[in-house]
């Protein structure tokens, strides 16, 4: 195995890049190695970590923004936040836990991968905190987008477009992203003895309320409701939804416990378990509880629910077979798309990763592909191309 | 004579005029095209009335299919294609070309599926922005991006320029509310992006269309997140005497952790002209914000005593929380009515930038040194909180060598949002407008690689031609094109 090349600066990972393109050497791509185990698995035999490419450029609490180099550790930037009562609002998944790695999350990696967690339901996802990126493309050429400001990217916005693509378009070195004040407090509402039906339906009807509901999960056969805020937002939400709920049994969670409740939710750790994959799929909310019964039914799988039902996670033991056609057929009768986030080699290799897309957004993605990385040197075949 | 340039007709095009209504009737039926030109003279601006052309011809096909039909006619004879929402651009995002099919979306104004638990709501993209909301109000639900020209723009252009508001700073703008769309590509293809769910699979292909101000594709129906509307909402107004305070007030609120949904900025000319027209209250002072919250009554007060303690350690001249309903609605009158009132005494030119929150001030006091240096007075009126300007050139347009003094003005002024860290649009779109500007915001291959971006979308750059990419830097791609 080729050693990892690990520039200290931007042109230096210009350089890493026109020198693997010049040599048509495929380049596996790295932060911090900790979520190395997502998308489809590869044989690229050049290795460029962007862990030597770290630091705070600019942080303006009073803008709302910071501008980070992409190998920044997250904690980096986390702790510099919270220091100022400030915080990453879409809540960013660590997955740690979930494949067993011990390196430090960076903000490239979160950003390529575009990482959320539960407050997405109500904040966005890191996407919409994405003000605008640098980038090596797949020639070495040094580019940006977007800015350091709110509001639209001017011309076309390939911020975007970096965002998710799991470093197959291009290297990112910098990003600019929104931050947000940190509630002052968090309480949560905990709904015991639910199924999946039950949980969704109670999702529905307390994110319709003006109540700014920031997270809404189910795990176990528990729902959760979560409220943030100041303290007099929090008060008046938590009796006003357990007014709505006053039929059902509530008990509710806070300080310490809460933290720890929503950061075990945000990092799926009921699904620690290395034993089976993990498949994370994207539905229409009230499509869930169906989706994660038909799945059940097959492949005797174990679900949890974010997002309000919109994020359906589903553990299957890793013997079980056919698992890419029984999801993607259950998710295909209703629309949406599943990922298998945690997968052994074998079946990232042999099964499709990403859900397979339409004919014409195939063509579109794989034109895309050929634009930013003419020679197929980023991340070669991760995303399926 | 005004100072931006478009690039001349095709001649073979113009000749072809007859064939090519000929080729639209039969696709979508002679009813649904415009071509004579006493007609199509109404097509021949948007909000950007200094510009003007009549367009070839005019197509306004009813659903998805009719605007795969225009495309695929036009795919096939080679014909530019400038796309129409209602017409409302202030960039010029829809100016014709005159040998053009000009593509309108105003009878594709079907709302084709409400969905209060899954909270979006799905139509075709000539619904115009606040019917949007008023479908889904009776059932206490909004859609949260809210342009000032909210009444009459179109979902369509709201998704091509990634439109914001005066709310945005709580709610995001379009991007962030946008959840799938269908769009037909250059050659007619149809092609679904994202959908109910909240995020979509693969690229965000989702992301790249939105803001792209019909380059590269034409987006016929949209699914819109709507969130449920707030228990209430009030406004504070809060005066000062120094541009530079009134900087520091907003800047103190955004790191006192309350996050109002709205912070707007008034400078003094534009103070001065909106309370003559609206009577709103407004005291006559450098700098006039109006900070709203939302929440519960309870909730309100507590952010408005927190939003008033750090007004006033900073000797705000005036400091007036609004007491009822009828005092809200005028405050926002005002505010509202800023347009419409400068526009009653005065040709003005509307521009649009970003810069840092924390370079507020600076920028505000660079724009009257330029003010002062080219001779024309500026009025400001904006969305603080996210540092997006609206300067308002005021100019005569009688007068000869006016408009170009103020266009002139105008890029100086957007150049100084860039040099400070921001960027030449906030929610108006680049436009013909500042398409010659964006070599000061990025570098030429920044710029190509967009280009090749488009490339990959419309090969023969048929799609909305000499807009966004400086002229200059397109003319290779569009005379190969042709």
């Amino acid at each position: 195995m080729a050693d990892w090349i690990t520039p200290k600066s931007e042109a230096g990972i210009g350089d890493a890049v026109r020198e693997a393109a010049a040599a048509g050497t495929g380049l596996r791509l790295s932060g911090g190695g900790t979520r190395a185990g997502i998308g489809q698995a590869i044989d690229a035999p050049g290795r460029l970590s962007l862990a030597g490419h770290a630091g705070i450029e600019l942080y303006e609490p009073g803008s709302l923004t910071v501008v980070v180099k992409s190998g920044t550790p997250l904690k980096t930037v986390t702790d510099a936040l919270d220091a100022e009562g400030q915080m990453l609002a879409f809540e960013p998944m660590d997955h740690r836990g979930l494949f067993g790695t011990n390196g430090e999350p960076t903000v490239g990696g979160m950003v390529a991968a575009n990482v959320s967690g539960p407050r997405r339901v109500r904040a966005g996802a890191c996407r919409d905190f994405l003000l605008g990126v640098r980038f090596v493309d797949g020639t070495g050429r040094v580019l940006k987008n977007g800015g350091r400001v709110m509001k639209n990217v001017t011309g076309l916005d390939l911020s975007k477009l970096m965002c998710g693509a799991h470093g197959t378009l291009g290297v990112l070195t910098e990003v600019s992203l929104k931050v947000l004040p940190k509630p002052e407090t968090a309480r949560t509402l905990a709904f015991e003895g639910l199924n999946p039906g039950a949980a969704v339906d109670l999702f529905c009807a307390a994110l319709r309320t003006p109540y700014e509901v920031s997270g809404a999960a189910f795990v176990g056969d528990t729902a959760y409701l979560r409220i943030e805020g100041f303290e007099i937002q929090v008060a008046h939400r938590a009796a006003r939804l357990s007014d709505l709920f006053k039929d059902r049994d509530i008990s509710g969670v806070e300080g310490v416990a809460h933290e720890r409740l929503w950061a075990d939710i945000r990092d799926v750790r009921h699904f620690a378990d290395p034993g089976t994959a993990l498949w994370r799929l994207s539905v229409k909310p009230t499509d869930a509880a169906a989706i994660a019964g038909d799945v059940a039914d097959r492949l005797g799988s174990s679900v949890s629910l974010d997002w309000g039902g919109g994020l359906v996670w589903c553990a299957i033991g890793e013997g079980q077979h056919d698992q890419a056609e029984i999801v993607r057929a259950a998710v295909a009768r209703r629309g949406g798309h599943a990922t298998l986030v945690r997968g052994s080699a074998d079946r990232r290799r042999g099964e499709a990763v990403f859900q397979p897309q339409a004919d014409a957004v195939a063509a579109l993605s794989g034109r895309l592909k050929a634009t930013f990385d003419p020679h197929d040197v980023l991340n070669p075949g991760l995303m399926g191309y | 004579m005004s100072t931006i340039a478009m690039p001349p007709p095709d001649a073979g095009i113009l000749a072809r005029k007859a064939d090519i209504v000929a080729a639209l009737a039969e696709a979508i039926g002679a009813g649904d095209v415009i071509s004579e030109e006493v007609e199509t003279r109404a097509y021949e601006c948007d909000a950007l009335t200094a510009y003007r052309c009549p367009p070839l011809a005019v197509a306004l096909p009813r659903n998805t299919q009719g605007v795969a039909a225009v495309m695929r006619v036009c795919h096939e004879l080679g014909v530019p294609v400038v796309p129409r929402g209602a017409g409302t651009s202030l960039s010029g995002g829809s100016l014709p070309t005159a040998d053009c099919v000009l593509l309108g979306t105003s009878r594709l104004r079907d709302v084709l599926e409400i969905d209060y638990d899954n909270r979006f709501i799905r139509l075709q993209t000539g619904v115009t922005n606040l019917s949007v909301s008023e479908t889904v109000d009776g059932d206490g639900f909004f859609y949260a991006p809210d342009p000032s020209s909210q009444l009459a723009c179109a979902i369509a252009g709201n998704i091509a320029m990634n439109s914001g508001g005066a709310h945005c700073l709580k709610y995001g703008v379009t991007t962030n509310n946008l959840l799938g769309v269908r769009m037909v590509l250059s050659t007619g293809e149809i092609v679904e992006l994202g959908g109910p769910q909240m995020d979509s699979g693969g690229l965000d292909l989702l992301g790249l269309i939105c803001g792209s101000e019909g380059q590269l594709a034409i987006v016929t129906e949209a699914t819109l997140r709507i969130l449920p509307k707030p228990e209430g909402a009030r406004p504070v107004m809060i005066g000062y005497d120094d541009a530079e305070v009134a900087g520091q007030c907003v800047a103190d609120i955004i790191k006192s952790g309350v996050l109002p949904v709205a912070i707007e900025y008034m400078d003094r000319p534009c103070i001065e002209v909106v309370e003559n027209f609206a009577k709103a209250g407004y005291p006559m002072c450098e700098a006039l914000l109006i900070v709203e919250v939302e929440g519960s009554q309870a909730e309100i007060a507590d952010q408005l005593a927190k939003i008033t303690a750090i007004a006033e350690a900073l000797d705000p001249v005036e400091l007036k929380v609004s007491a009822s309903a009828t005092e809200s609605a005028l405050i926002w009158k005002g505010r509202k009515s800023a347009f419409g009132a400068m526009g009653q005494i005065n040709d003005y030119m509307c521009l649009d930038g970003t810069v840092p929150v924390s370079a507020l001030p600076f920028t505000l006091k660079r724009i009257g040194e330029l003010s002062a240096e080219h001779g024309l007075k500026v009025a400001n009126v904006f969305h603080a909180g996210d540092g997006n300007m609206h300067p308002l050139i005021l100019f005569d347009a009688n007068r000869p060598g006016d408009l170009e003094k103020a266009e002139v003005l105008g890029a100086d002024i957007l150049r100084t949002c860039v040099e400070v860290g921001g960027c030449l649009t906030g929610e108006h779109g680049v436009g013909i407008e500042k398409r010659d500007l964006m070599v000061d915001q990025y570098a030429p291959e920044d710029l190509e690689m967009q280009m090749q971006v488009k490339d990959v979308f419309d090969p023969h750059w048929l799609l909305n031609p000499a807009k966004v990419f400086p002229l200059q830097a397109s003319t290779g791609r569009r005379d190969i094109a042709a």
